[in-house]
């Protein structure tokens, strides 16, 4: 069933720039018109492209913030994440648990450290 | 000419054009009635009749219409039983995870246990902890952990709670009616220190899912959580319901001053908003005698009446038995194609 709808009505994921949308929505309660057109904004591209996996997968790679394939030395997980707060300037929260657990900004360390 | 589709528990149906047409508005008037929004227009249900009148055994949203999906029960499907169309592939979450991620391409995922409920979750908080942990480390699409509410769960002989269910058909109304504030409060506890464990973790949101199957006390509970874990930790709530209409078995909780029994889809998502909840998904349950074009007029009905008032993002429930989709545990793509992009064309849905 995941696969129907996946066919039918998604954006794709990391193969294109849905996780990117999805962070909009979540993080700024963005309806998809707007999260859309704010990730394009910021990625110089249109709204359409944004559902685009053969435009998306050259961009992703070309801005580092993570590719659905396998290609050794791309950004990813973590690292991916970095890049794709700064791109989409919002906070991400796993991205500021790991710079206090690293060190990377002043201030307590995370639970558990 | 007849239409093949379907029925309710997928079961094959034929049916002329005009019935097809006739079903749609009668799905949607039921669901005008019950929830006092308008029903369906002739336009919009003319582009449904062309749509399951098309012989092709699958539909799409127009491209450019695309929207993103977000997640309950996290890879049940995958590893879980016959109780979650579950295959028992033998598959850990994490890969799951990861899988959902990379060859499935969904644009986020929820992390949850396979006893998806809060109060066992609760009981394995340390590895629930771990393994969102870890995730975070290895994923790039947001990943919010989630579970059930559950408020039965509290309630005699699983929980330690006298059940409303018992009190009630002997006239203690007001007995059933505590003992329903306090097993809420119980559960509130257990959504609030589950919450605050995955913003520790770095979690992207939190997903209340199946949101007041027990009713309005279940509901205030959820409600009270995603106002603590949106306003007090600033971490992304979805509230996913369970049902269309919220049932009253308490029938006097209030919020904000709003009575949560009885409450229709486009209510329920007024009240989440007001309780800073980022992701409403609205429910419309899946009737097994009428057919899928019936429910899918009345789901879509529902949703329109959200939709339409909605200021933050709108993720129907789509999956088995909601928002027109047969209840059967291997849904035809047919059907279920449709129903998904009938909610984005139709339904103007900002996720799924």
């Amino acid at each position: 069933m995941h696969i129907a709808h996946l066919l039918a009505s998604s954006m794709g994921g990391i193969r294109a720039a849905g996780d990117l949308v999805a962070r909009m929505q979540l993080s700024k309660k963005m309806r998809i018109t707007e999260a859309k057109e704010y990730v394009a904004d910021k990625l110089h591209v249109t709204p359409l492209d944004l559902s685009d996996p053969t435009l998306m997968r050259q961009l992703r790679e070309e801005l580092d913030i993570g590719v659905v394939t396998g290609v050794p030395g791309i950004a990813k997980g973590m690292a991916a994440k970095v890049r794709i707060a700064e791109l989409l300037d919002i906070e991400i929260n796993c991205v500021e648990q790991f710079k206090k657990k690293t060190g990377l900004v002043p201030g307590p360390k995370a639970a558990g450290t | 000419m007849k239409v093949l589709t379907r029925m309710g528990d997928s079961s094959n149906v034929e049916l002329t054009k005009e019935e097809l047409r006739t079903e749609f508005e009668q799905g949607s008037e039921y669901a005008a009635k019950k929830a006092k929004v308008p029903v369906l227009t002739e336009n919009e249900v003319d582009y449904l009749v062309d749509m399951f009148a098309a012989p092709t055994r699958i539909w799409g949203c127009q491209r450019g219409n695309e929207v993103v999906m977000t997640k309950d029960g996290c890879v049940n499907a995958l590893n879980s039983s016959r109780m979650s169309s579950g295959v028992v592939a033998p598959v850990n979450r994490e890969v799951g995870v990861r899988l959902f991620e990379s060859m499935l391409g969904f644009d986020s995922m929820e992390i949850s246990h396979n006893d998806y409920s809060v109060k066992p979750q609760r009981f394995l908080k340390a590895l629930e902890m771990l393994h969102v942990e870890l995730l975070m480390e290895t994923t790039i699409f947001p990943l919010l952990y989630g579970f059930m509410p559950n408020l039965g769960l509290y309630y005699r002989p699983d929980g330690s709670f006298e059940n409303p269910s018992d009190l009630l058909p002997i006239g203690k109304i007001d007995e059933a009616r505590r003992t329903q504030e306090e097993a809420g409060k119980a559960c509130l506890d257990d959504c609030i220190e589950m919450s605050d464990c995955m913003l520790e973790m770095g979690a992207d949101g939190i997903d209340f899912d199946t949101v007041a199957s027990t009713g309005d006390a279940e509901f205030y509970s959820v409600l009270q959580a995603c106002d603590h874990v949106a306003n007090d930790t600033g971490l992304p709530v979805e509230i996913g319901m369970s049902a269309e209409m919220v049932l009253g078995f308490h029938g006097q909780l209030e919020y904000n001053g709003k009575r949560l029994a009885g409450m229709w889809p486009h209510q329920q998502l007024q009240i989440c908003e007001e309780a800073g909840c980022a992701i409403f998904g609205p429910v419309s349950n899946t009737n097994t005698k009428k057919t899928v074009p019936w429910n899918l007029g009345k789901a879509l009905t529902f949703v329109k009446a959200c939709t339409e008032i909605a200021e933050i993002p709108v993720h129907p429930n789509v999956g088995m038995g909601v928002g027109g989709v047969p209840m059967f545990e291997t849904p035809a793509v047919d059907v279920v194609t449709r129903c998904s992009a009938a909610m984005i064309e139709i339904g103007h849905a900002d996720g799924l």
